[in-house]
């Protein structure tokens, strides 16, 4: 039972990474419907640029944890919504109306082109960071085994959900967001009703780059190492998240990167770590097969 | 009008450079370096920063300038493939090609080296054309094609030692192994759209290289397997020299057999279905092409291919471990097909011969490599999006049709 416990904490911790990391893929599917490729290179330069913002505040002096965590997260998202933004531009805005297959070879180039980016920038080294948020809470124990959720936790549950909510409010009830929403159903029809195409898609995946530093932020907070590759497995699984919650649904994406993180964070506690990244594949599989719409997806129809 | 015209070039190209600023000043600008116990710390490299921005402005300047007043610079949806590609001059030019390729080994400046170098360049032709089935004709993006690779490398090393047999018996039975892998895997994931199925296979390939890692009682785990046998015929090759010049000859007729096999193929009515299919799905569900089965078809053809590549590779190494089957190397193959222009047989030749050669040129070269190549499919993708050399003029055509 309390390992039980522990595991599902660990898991809604990864579930809410790959959760954020998911609205990218399944918002930018929904609008364009193709797979943006790169965008777990987004998430890897999210970190990137957390860490080196961190580090850049030790060098100032900035002492304070509350401010140097907020700062961190401003620059993270800051910098790279400007990558995805320019990601958008240079890569997939010139092949709109182009075969569909065009704009995925051009994201898996993207995908090549930042990883060995940020390698020769960066180095290959992994690199680490020491813990800046400490300690947590004990809420059980049973037979010498500690739950623990740390304060760390608490902070990546409470600040996702927080961007959940203010995210669903923007898609709802926002000018961007009725203009996302009307490009989604025909983006021929909305640029005749005279909304800005090109302006809304680079908004689009402004917001998902945005959603992705943080993502990357926590991770490197969580986990205290990164490398230049931890976008790819990163990427693959929030887009199996994305699929398995219905692809273009944004409440899909959110409950699928729960389900990966729990599936995850479960099969390495009850199964083995080795094949843990089989697992979460597996599931993209069996979800293609069976429930190519996902849990929450519409069914599409393909038009000639 | 040109002064304006100049004006607003300057202004598109500052616009540029700052955005390219603000995009290498975090990652470019700084540096996280460990300092081993004092924790990680920053180096600053602002001169980098400057350097870059500067050749984004002066390039962007100069690529507005050219497209103005170059027409080829132009992006273009549809360009036409160059006419030396096609016609007499084409098989002239394969004709020689494969002439120098024959000769290679006799030829005066030959060494070692250089027919080590070119039996590289060959595995990763044969690569691409295997390949090219599966995405220039049938139009599959297929992201785990090291997978096959990977199965034809282990079953080879397997087959040879576990039942003895040679690397001739050994090399049918594993790119019929591959083959059939391919079948399995392709049979439930064919009906999906073509971009599901990139991640599916994406993730088929990296669930091969984790099984191959982890299995290991039959794999050896990370540590692989050793002492592949190697091929011989007829008392060849006696000599650690000549044994050399034999894989070369191997993989060449190889090569080249997958060459003339595939080219026939396309003439044949499951090639014709393949192109047909990769034009228009629903055109060709209506004409009763069933998609899943001629999919298949060009699925497992891909995937024998690469299996024979596969035993190729490990008999030439007589040494494989799964690190030579990451998704780098998928990559490294999918970036030789549409550099080349999808569906195009000299393509591949002449994208394999630049991506294997080029870090041959110099440590900068070797790093920059990967970078270099990805770049680069970005920039024929918006520059030619139906490839550089692509063929997408369907192989064979009805009488004088082809005035359309």
């Amino acid at each position: 039972m309390a390992y039980f416990l522990q595991q599902l904490i660990n898991g809604v911790t990864l579930g809410a990474v790959y959760g954020l990391i998911a609205i990218g893929y399944t918002m930018v599917y929904g609008i364009i419907g193709m797979i943006n490729f790169a965008h777990g290179e987004v998430y890897m330069i999210g970190a990137f640029v957390s860490l080196i913002t961190f580090l850049a505040m030790s060098a100032l002096g900035i002492g304070s944890v509350p401010l140097a965590l907020v700062l961190m997260l401003l620059s993270a998202m800051a910098f790279t919504a400007v990558y995805g933004w320019t990601i958008e531009r240079v890569a997939y805005r010139p092949l709109r109306g182009s075969y569909r297959l065009a704009p995925l070879i051009s994201a898996i180039g993207m995908s090549i082109f930042l990883q060995n980016y940020v390698q020769l920038a960066q180095g290959a080294r992994v690199k680490s960071l020491a813990p800046v948020v400490k300690g947590g809470f004990k809420l059980m124990q049973q037979d010498g085994f500690v739950v623990q959720i740390s304060y760390l936790q608490i902070a990546i549950m409470v600040l996702t959900l927080a961007l959940m909510a203010g995210f669903t409010v923007v898609i709802s009830a926002t000018p961007f967001g009725r203009a996302q929403r009307a490009c989604e159903q025909d983006m021929t029809m909305a640029a005749l009703l005279g909304i800005d195409v090109d302006r809304t898609i680079s908004l689009t995946f402004v917001i998902g780059a945005a959603l992705a530093a943080v993502a990357g932020m926590m991770v490197t907070l969580y986990y205290g190492v990164i490398d230049f590759f931890i976008g790819f497995l990163a990427g693959v699984k929030a887009f199996t998240a994305a699929v398995l919650g219905g692809i273009g649904s944004l409440p899909g994406a959110m409950l699928g990167g729960l389900l990966i993180g729990l599936i995850e964070a479960f099969w390495s506690g009850y199964f083995s770590t080795e094949y843990k990244d089989v697992s979460v594949f597996g599931v993209l599989v069996l979800v293609l097969i069976f429930r190519p719409t996902g849990l929450l997806g519409r069914p599409e129809v393909e038009k000639v | 009008m040109t002064g304006a015209r100049g004006l607003a070039a300057v202004k598109d190209a500052a616009l540029a450079a700052f955005v390219a600023l603000v995009l290498a000043v975090p990652l470019v600008g700084f540096e996280a370096v460990d300092r081993g116990p004092q924790g990680s710390g920053l180096q600053t490299r602002f001169t980098l920063v400057a350097i870059g921005v500067g050749a984004v402005f002066a390039a962007r300047l100069l690529l507005t300038a050219l497209r103005s007043l170059a027409p080829v610079f132009a992006r273009r949806e549809r360009a036409a493939a160059p006419a030396w590609l096609g016609g007499k001059g084409a098989l002239v030019a394969a004709a020689l090609l494969v002439l120098f390729a024959v000769v290679l080994p006799v030829l005066p400046f030959s060494s070692r080296y250089l027919v080590d170098l070119a039996t590289t360049v060959l595995i990763y032709i044969m690569l691409g054309w295997g390949l090219n089935v599966v995405v220039g004709l049938a139009g599959l993006l297929d992201l785990g094609y090291v997978a096959f690779y990977a199965v034809g490398a282990y079953s080879f090393a397997l087959i040879a030692r576990w039942l003895g047999l040679s690397f001739w018996e050994a090399l049918p039975v594993s790119g019929l192994l591959a083959a059939t892998f391919g079948v399995v895997l392709g049979f439930p994931v064919l009906r999906l759209r073509g971009d599901y199925l990139a991640i599916v296979t994406l993730g088929f390939g990296e669930m091969v290289r984790i099984v191959l890692l982890n299995w290991t009682d039959v794999t050896g785990g990370p540590n692989g397997i050793a002492g592949v046998p190697r091929p011989s015929l007829a008392g060849f090759p006696s000599s650690p020299q000549q044994r050399i010049v034999f894989l070369y000859y191997v993989i060449l007729a190889l090569a080249l057999a997958t060459n003339l096999f595939t080219l026939r193929l396309r003439r044949l009515p499951v090639g014709r279905a393949w192109e047909a299919l990769r034009e228009d799905e629903i055109a060709c569900r209506a004409l009763g092409i069933d998609p899943t089965k001629v999919k298949l078809s060009a699925f497992a053809i891909g995937a024998m291919l690469g299996g024979f590549a596969g035993a190729f590779f490990a008999t030439r190494q007589g040494f494989i471990s799964p690190e030579s089957f990451t998704f780098q190397e998928s990559a490294t193959i999918l970036a030789i097909v549409v550099l080349g222009g999808m569906g195009s047989q000299m393509g591949v030749v002449l994208a394999a011969v630049a991506l294997v050669c080029l870090p041959e040129f110099g440590r900068v070269f070797a790093e920059f490599r990967m970078l270099l190549f990805g770049g680069a499919m970005v920039t024929i993708m918006v520059w030619r999006p139906r490839g550089f050399l692509a063929r997408r003029a369907p192989s064979i055509r009805l009488g004088a049709a082809g005035a359309a």
